[in-house]
């Protein structure tokens, strides 16, 4: 491997690191902002002092998290430019905006009335602090919007065009890249998960304190609100997830087959609940894929096409191409991104050599104005980025991680659904004391949300590979050209950074945890 | 003018002053490299960060903001100089991240690294994030060892990355120009004028008050070395102008000292800030006066958003490069597309109203200065 090479894979485990750390502390002030809101509201219309004291301890909390989660979120903002150089000139022009109008419109509202949350208890009005507390919740969610918003544009790019003068793409509707249903829909269920990984948090956290016999009032109101928030948002995480199956199936077919382990395409194809993996070189077609696997016939296709018969393509057929289903091979899509790349190369010769004929034919070419121009970019240009890869199965990333994450994701948001509406049961019974166990299993399941989460990124993430920009730009060529000494070095500082700080976090939160709200006036 | 042209000033000036609004903030870091120096007890170094800590969050989102108004503005420029300079921007960041958690950490019960170590993450942020990023606004004016081919992405096979960097220090060898230094150590002793301003506005403490104006003379006096240092190096310093015609780069001797000639109003701006922060300077280094940072503050708003005006506009290459001219980036080669300024800049009207409430949130918090009592009353102090 050249060294190139490993820049790329270091910068790509470098981004995934800041990533995965970045969603360790996130997901929760996400929701938990939102919780606290919701529990100042209470103050604010009954003057319950036990409202307040209750609100300021989860706010407590939310804060520990929500520096850490503003420092990762810098890294990765700048790790565009930094480590995906390529990247940022050759799609600069649509990602730049999302992240520009994030910080204008979130980030500030954010910051501002953070500050009034935690230290204007006692100067500002009642009115003013609960706006303040509903605001900053806001302007995180924003925040997660603007940002959920690119990162949907990177697996679905559409409303933009391809300029050869400037070298990029460049964008034409900024209503197409808002409203794309992949866009919609990502930040639908990504930010619905985290008020699911909040409910989930509150929840074991009110449990230990049961457990413990201590602050029973706060921990019975807390779960009583966070159950009823959990259940409502992890039914719409669930639905959401359901339609991103759909969308998968249309923009990312390769994500769904390697989600599901679908080797050949099938008719009235079903979903495996659970599977064992073969090694990959067994892993030839349906059968020879699985050592076992239990599945429900017929659900793949109807989650996908909302039809029991409809045809789901697998990594074989995308592969290899399936006329009958009218699927391009890869080999196919390689040649025509090969013949748009080498026609920007003849671009540049003739521009060195000053061929004002060449020149104009190849500008014609581009010119999507033009019937011919339209039909070069959407026959050829449309499969830029595949002219960069050297075979076929290039165009498969990682199955096993993709296939296992998705069930660790839906099992578990399963299984939240449940907790939810179990901890409703008996908190409208009262009689959550009464089930230990259930209490402690709560307790489990706080982790149990942060791996959901991650898992639901490894796959949308690793599933989209080797994309870096779905079919125009491969990881491989979007990366810096820096050494890969350098970014070794850069990729460990942050671990052992971001580590030391993740403990700090950790031990801060479980003394917080322990030494409870505030004691009663 | 040209629709696209004027965009293209216009998203000049926003980000002159998204970047003259961060120095301004800075004060935050400049506050925090006195820490020890101000603060000799406890409960002062307490006071110092909480009146800080109520406001570091704005800083930091300016810089994240500065950050991705330019990546969407001029993303040729965020494609070069990030993933060129790699280890200053990369320096820069983590001096940042150490800051983040700094506040909230550093009296938490049980938070493994000890009041100290956090207090000591306060302090590098506080020296090395204000000289990082002057050095790195320096490179504006000074330029820097970059290539760039569009076209290199067609490449198939061989290297296809648009901006190059030309040696192997990306972006370290900027230290090495005595005028970034000037400019890097002018701005560290700025912010720690301000943060001492600040800190007269803010805190209620005999000590601390009388502490920081005898400081903030003590800060002056570099500050107008090096600074005036910078300018007078600028003023007789060579620039590359472009065509606006052709798009073709040339050398053009004593460039800036032309600009400042044939933009007069900017040049007026700049005036007007030197005055204004002077004005500062005399009024909280001799009167101890609590309005020093409206002055100093609002003149430094104004002379750096003067200063990087006359690094981008009136045809100037902003990032001039040192190994190819040609590659050198301007605000006509380096920017978006018209559709995207356009949309951008419909959003940008937002900003007087994120000021506007940005302004009332503050004012709500700090009507009266801050004393030991409140802190040692407030649950949340950090």
């Amino acid at each position: 491997m050249n060294d190139f090479m490993q820049t790329v894979d270091w910068s790509r485990a470098q981004f995934a690191l800041t990533a995965i750390y970045h969603w360790l502390f996130v997901p929760l002030t996400l929701g938990l902002g939102f919780i606290c809101a919701i529990m100042e509201t209470v103050y604010y219309r009954t003057g319950d002092e036990f409202w307040k004291r209750t609100t300021k301890f989860w706010l407590r909390l939310f804060g520990i998290n929500f520096a850490i989660g503003i420092a990762t979120g810098l890294i990765l903002e700048f790790e565009f430019g930094t480590n995906w150089s390529n990247y940022s000139h050759f799609v600069g022009d649509i990602f730049g905006a999302p992240l520009a109008i994030e910080g204008i419109m979130a980030f500030f509202l954010e910051a501002t009335f953070v500050a009034v949350v935690f230290f204007g208890w006692n100067k500002v009005s009642k009115g003013f602090h609960l706006a303040s507390t509903w605001l900053t919740a806001i302007g995180a969610n924003l925040s997660a919007l603007w940002i959920l918003v690119a990162n949907a544009w990177m697996q679905y790019p559409v409303g933009c065009t391809f300029n050869l003068e400037t070298v990029r793409n460049e964008m034409t509707s900024f209503w197409d890249v808002l409203f794309s249903p992949v866009a919609v829909n990502k930040f639908t269920h990504t930010v619905t998960s985290s008020f699911v990984l909040a409910a989930v948090f509150v929840i074991g956290v009110s449990a230990w304190y049961l457990l413990k016999g201590r602050e029973e009032k706060m921990a019975k109101k807390s779960i009583a609100i966070a159950s009823v928030f959990g259940l409502i948002f992890s039914l719409v995480t669930a639905f959401s997830g359901d339609r991103s199956g759909a969308i998968i199936a249309e923009v990312q077919p390769m994500k769904l087959a390697a989600m599901e382990g679908l080797y050949d395409g099938e008719e009235g194809a079903g979903l495996t609940v659970i599977g064992i993996l073969r090694p990959e070189s067994e892993r030839s077609s349906n059968d020879a894929a699985f050592y076992f696997k239990l599945g429900i016939p017929k659900l793949l296709s109807i989650m996908s096409y909302r039809d029991a018969e409809a045809y789901v393509a697998g990594i074989n057929d995308l592969v290899n191409g399936n006329p009958a289903y009218g699927i391009m091979s890869a080999e196919e899509k390689i040649e025509r991104g090969r013949k748009a790349v080498e026609e920007l190369a003849r671009y540049r010769d003739a521009k060195r050599n000053g061929d004002q004929a060449a020149i104009d034919e190849i500008t014609a070419e581009f010119d999507p104005s033009t019937p011919e121009g339209e039909e070069f970019l959407r026959e050829y240009f449309a499969y830029f980025g595949y002219g960069y890869l050297d075979s076929p199965s290039d165009i498969v990333p990682d199955v096993p991680l993709t296939f296992y994450m998705f069930r660790i994701m839906v099992g578990l948001g399963a299984f939240f659904i449940l907790l939810f509406a179990v901890f409703l049961w008996l908190s409208y019974k009262d009689r959550l004391e009464r089930y230990r166990w259930i209490l402690w299993i709560a307790i489990f399941s706080v982790p149990l949300a942060y791996l959901a989460g991650q898992a639901g990124w490894c796959i949308a993430e690793v599933g989209r590979q080797p994309w870096v920009i779905q079919d125009l730009m491969p990881t491989s060529i979007a990366a810096s050209r820096i050494g890969s000494g350098a970014v070794i070095t850069t990729f460990f500082l942050f671990l052992a950074l971001f580590s030391i700080l993740l403990a700090a976090e950790l031990r801060i939160m479980f003394k917080q945890i322990a030494l409870g709200p505030d004691k009663e006036k | 003018m040209d629709t696209m042209i004027f965009l293209q000033h216009y998203w000049w000036f926003i980000i002159s002053l998204l970047g003259a609004l961060l120095v301004f903030l800075l004060f935050v870091q400049g506050g925090q490299g006195l820490l020890y120096t101000i603060g000799r007890t406890p409960d002062q170094r307490n006071m110092i960060v909480n009146t800080l800590g109520r406001k570091w969050e704005f800083t930091f989102t300016t810089l994240v903001t500065f950050g991705g108004a330019f990546f969407a503005s001029f993303p040729l420029f965020y494609s070069t100089s990030f993933g060129g300079a790699f280890y200053v921007w990369m320096l820069i960041l983590f001096v940042f991240v150490i800051q983040a958690v700094a506040y909230e950490y550093r009296r938490k019960p049980d938070n493994l690294l000890g009041e100290k170590t956090f207090d000591l993450f306060l302090m590098i942020n506080g020296v090395a994030g204000a000289l990082l990023l002057g050095v790195a606004v320096g490179t504006l004016f000074t330029g820097a060892n970059f290539t760039v081919d569009r076209l290199n992405i067609s490449d198939l096979g061989g290297d296809t990355t648009i901006s190059q960097w030309s040696n192997r220090w990306h972006g370290l060898e900027a230290l090495l120009d005595y005028r970034n230094i000037a400019l890097g150590l002018a701005v560290l002793f700025l912010s720690r004028l301000l943060g001492l301003h600040y800190f007269l506005n803010t805190i209620d403490d005999a000590e601390i008050r009388e502490r920081s104006r005898k400081r903030s003379l003590c800060a002056a006096v570099p500050f107008l070395v090096f600074f005036l240092t910078f300018l007078v190096s600028l003023m007789f310093a060579a620039g590359y102008a472009y065509d606006p015609a052709t798009g073709a780069i040339a050398v053009e001797p004593y460039k800036y000292l032309h600009n400042m000639l044939e933009m007069p109003v900017v040049t007026t701006v700049m005036l007007i800030g030197i005055v204004m922060v002077i004005c500062g300077i005399v009024a909280g280094g001799l009167k101890g006066s609590r309005k020093a940072i409206w002055m100093s503050g609002s003149g430094t708003v104004l002379t750096v958003l003067a200063l990087l005006l006359t690094a981008g506009w009136n045809r100037t290459c902003y990032y001039p490069s040192l190994s190819d001219m040609q590659s050198s980036l301007n605000i006509a080669n380096s920017s978006s597309s018209r559709f995207t300024l356009t949309a951008m800049s419909i959003v940008s009207l937002l900003i007087p109203f994120v000021i506007a409430y940005i302004w009332y949130a503050w004012r709500a918090l700090t009507r009266t200065p801050l004393t030991s009592d409140e802190i040692k009353k407030d649950e949340h102090a950090y």
